[in-house]
């Protein structure tokens, strides 16, 4: 019956495992990729590293995600948007390294200003040209909107699937905003021709393996801070208020609360993975908010497994190789794929690679208990319930309902 | 009627839904320490009241004061659980994915905001206070196990020790003995009977060999307001009551 305590999370030492693997391959995929000569099988080709530290800022943004869903019971539609606000702010300090070697020579005004006969920055861009500022603005503008919109949103009591549909909305909104010239964000095209970063060529290897190393680095850290907030009694509370709201409320605990503080959190994860994907992809524009985006993050996250916060990390990794493997194969048929995928997952493994995992070694273990325990009492005079004074039953200790062996949450209906 | 001495004191309080008159000039008074049994039909606003009383549902109009000075129609759920009215729901609601332990852990009084609970150590005092209310639930064999897996009887005593963590003054405990069988409702009797020597309670409840066994003043309600009250005799003698409960 011990085994029935279940790790919400995990157990420590697989984050503690899969933190060291990230932190081993953030060395060692830089070292092959610059240190081994190109002829060697070992070394790692420039856009394998590209690729694969993008796919990285993904499993960030999934892990994000997974704090609030999988732990929280916030299905957000819209993290893309917080990931592409982190992406943004760090694509305008791009923008403002690049000086008088744009297009049009203007030491002050990125290219796409001069365009529109634009005189003066825009008061929204002073700060960028230095990195702490944009690095504060990284974590404070998806912070900002995710702590303003859940505190309305979760003050309010909006739950389930209203929840989900308004941050789709607010996803959306932002990508219509960003596709106009006005708001000063370079409008359609966004941002890119970026040049350097923190004085290093964005295009160098060199760069490139520094970039890699610090998304993995980045994901390795917020693993285990995830992993210590969903051990601490705060993390108790995220699914106390995921599986009886109510019962939080009336013991004393303010729910939204729990909630502001998951989604802020969230978010600036979401934000940091925008900021390390923008300069490896060497753009940022609006078409990171579409709503789309959103719900493939959710897709990730499903695959992997919500709740166990390595496999949102796991699902992203492997949908994102899957998909790019996919498109070279069969272009057309990606999104066939990806929705048959999605389908496939919610019918036969609803909770995911590593919940369902999770769930098959708890049935083994409790099988192996009870065959030990039935051992025992073939042995000895069966045990009295303490409180009927009558010979104990079983039954009720020996189901263990499945849905809840991962810790995952069963669908939330809409209220 | 002198709001001093009182734990609850509800006066003339109505509640209407879409014109429907669940709450209909209600009042009744709970003394400081007292057990009150709570019964009447199917729809007669028992669960309306305990709404009422612990801010989930704000009446229309009269006067709801705990402890003889906090009107209570000004706070929320949140405030008014820190104030020390703990609810029992009438469906066991429990932390279904958490252990028995873990249930209480929240449960226990102390700071609500977040970065204490993020930074939570668990204190001797604390562990101590735990084992108590686990012994007084008697859920000791069944602390590490996930409250999911407990029968509904057990299910319904933690929800009790969870009020209890709260170290609430009154304790509102809606259909404790619903489901349970005679073995466990005796059990609950004593349960209940054993925490109004330190609390106020109000028990809602049908069953009418439980509030005898109870042995505590009985209130009627029916269509929103008192109908009876007195002992479990004289109400069950009313013939109000009796008609109220066989159909006219």
């Amino acid at each position: 019956m011990i085994t029935q305590r279940l790790f919400t999370g995990g157990s420590s030492s697989r984050i503690l495992v899969v933190a060291v693997i990230l932190a081993a391959v953030a060395v060692l995929v830089p070292v092959l990729h610059l240190a081994v000569p190109p002829s060697s099988p070992f070394h790692v080709p420039n856009y394998m590293v590209t690729l694969v530290g993008k796919y990285l800022t993904y499993a960030l943004l999934a892990l994000a995600l997974d704090l609030v869903w999988g732990y929280c019971g916030i299905l957000s539609l819209g993290h893309g948007a917080f990931f592409a606000l982190g992406g943004y702010a760090m694509g305008m300090y791009l923008m403002r390294q690049i000086g008088d070697r744009g297009v049009y020579g203007n030491p002050i005004l990125p290219d796409f200003m001069v365009f529109l006969n634009w005189n003066e920055l825009p008061w929204f861009w002073y700060g960028f040209d230095q990195f702490w500022f944009a690095a504060i603005m990284i974590v404070l503008a998806p912070g900002a909107l995710a702590f303003v919109f859940g505190w309305f949103a979760f003050r309010s009591r909006v739950t389930g699937v209203y929840l989900s549909i308004i941050t789709q909305a607010l996803t959306y909104a932002l990508l219509l905003a960003f596709f106009r010239n006005d708001m000063g964000f370079g409008g359609n095209n966004g941002l890119t021709d970026f040049k350097d970063i923190l004085g290093f060529n964005v295009q160098a290897p060199e760069t490139r393996a520094g970039l890699f190393a610090a998304s993995a680095l980045a994901l390795a850290l917020a693993l285990l801070i995830t992993s210590a907030i969903t051990r601490s009694k705060y993390g108790m509370l995220m699914i106390a208020v995921r599986d009886a709201e109510s019962r939080t409320r009336f013991i004393g605990w303010r729910p939204e609360n729990v909630k502001v503080f998951a989604f802020t959190v969230s978010a600036v994860m979401a934000g940091i993975a925008g900021a390390l994907y923008v300069p490896q992809v060497g753009i940022i524009n609006p078409g990171e908010f579409a709503p789309a985006n959103s719900i493939e993050v959710v897709v990730w996250t499903a695959v992997g497994g919500r709740g166990t916060l390595v496999g949102p990390i796991i699902g992203a990794l492997l949908v994102n190789g899957g998909k790019s493997w996919f498109t070279g194969v069969l272009p057309e048929y990606w999104l066939f794929a990806l929705g048959g995928l999605f389908v496939a997952v919610t019918l036969f493994l609803p909770k995911g690679i590593v919940g369902t995992y999770d769930a098959w070694r708890a049935a083994r273990r409790d099988a192996a208990e009870r065959a030990r325990t039935k051992a025992e009492e073939d042995a000895a005079p069966p045990p009295v319930d303490p409180v009927t004074g009558r010979p104990a039953r079983n039954e009720d200790t020996a189901k263990a309902p499945s849905s809840d062996l991962a810790g995952g949450p069963a669908p939330q209906p809409a209220e | 009627m002198s709001k001093s001495g009182t734990i609850l004191y509800l006066d003339g309080v109505s509640v209407s839904f879409d014109g429907f008159r669940a709450i209909n000039n209600l009042s009744l008074v709970l003394d400081k320490g007292e057990m009150r049994a709570i019964i009447g039909p199917n729809g007669a606003g028992k669960t309306t009241m305990m709404d009422i009383i612990t801010g989930k549902t704000r009446p229309d109009a009269g006067e709801v004061y705990f402890d003889g000075t906090v009107d209570l129609t000004k706070h929320d759920e949140a405030d008014i659980a820190m104030m020390g009215i703990g609810r029992k729901f009438q469906k066991p609601t429990v932390f279904e994915s958490h252990t028995v332990e873990d249930n209480l852990v929240l449960a226990l009084a102390g700071p609500r905001s977040i970065f204490p609970a993020l930074f939570h150590r668990r204190s001797k005092a604390e562990s101590q206070q735990i084992d108590d209310i686990l012994a007084t639930i008697r859920l000791e064999a069944r602390r590490n196990d996930l409250a999911a897996n407990l029968s509904h009887g057990q299910k319904q005593w933690l929800e009790i020790g969870m009020l209890l963590a709260q170290d609430p003054k009154l304790l509102l405990v809606d259909e404790p003995v619903a489901g349970m069988t005679d073995a466990e409702t005796e059990e609950t009797a004593r349960l209940l009977k054993d925490i109004a020597k330190t609390h106020s309670v109000v028990v809602v409840e049908h069953d009418m060999h439980f509030v005898r066994e109870l042995g505590v003043k009985v209130t009627c309600l029916h269509e929103g307001s008192v109908l009876s009250e007195g002992t479990l005799d004289s109400v069950s003698a009313d013939e109000r009551v009796i008609e109220v409960y066989l159909g006219r």
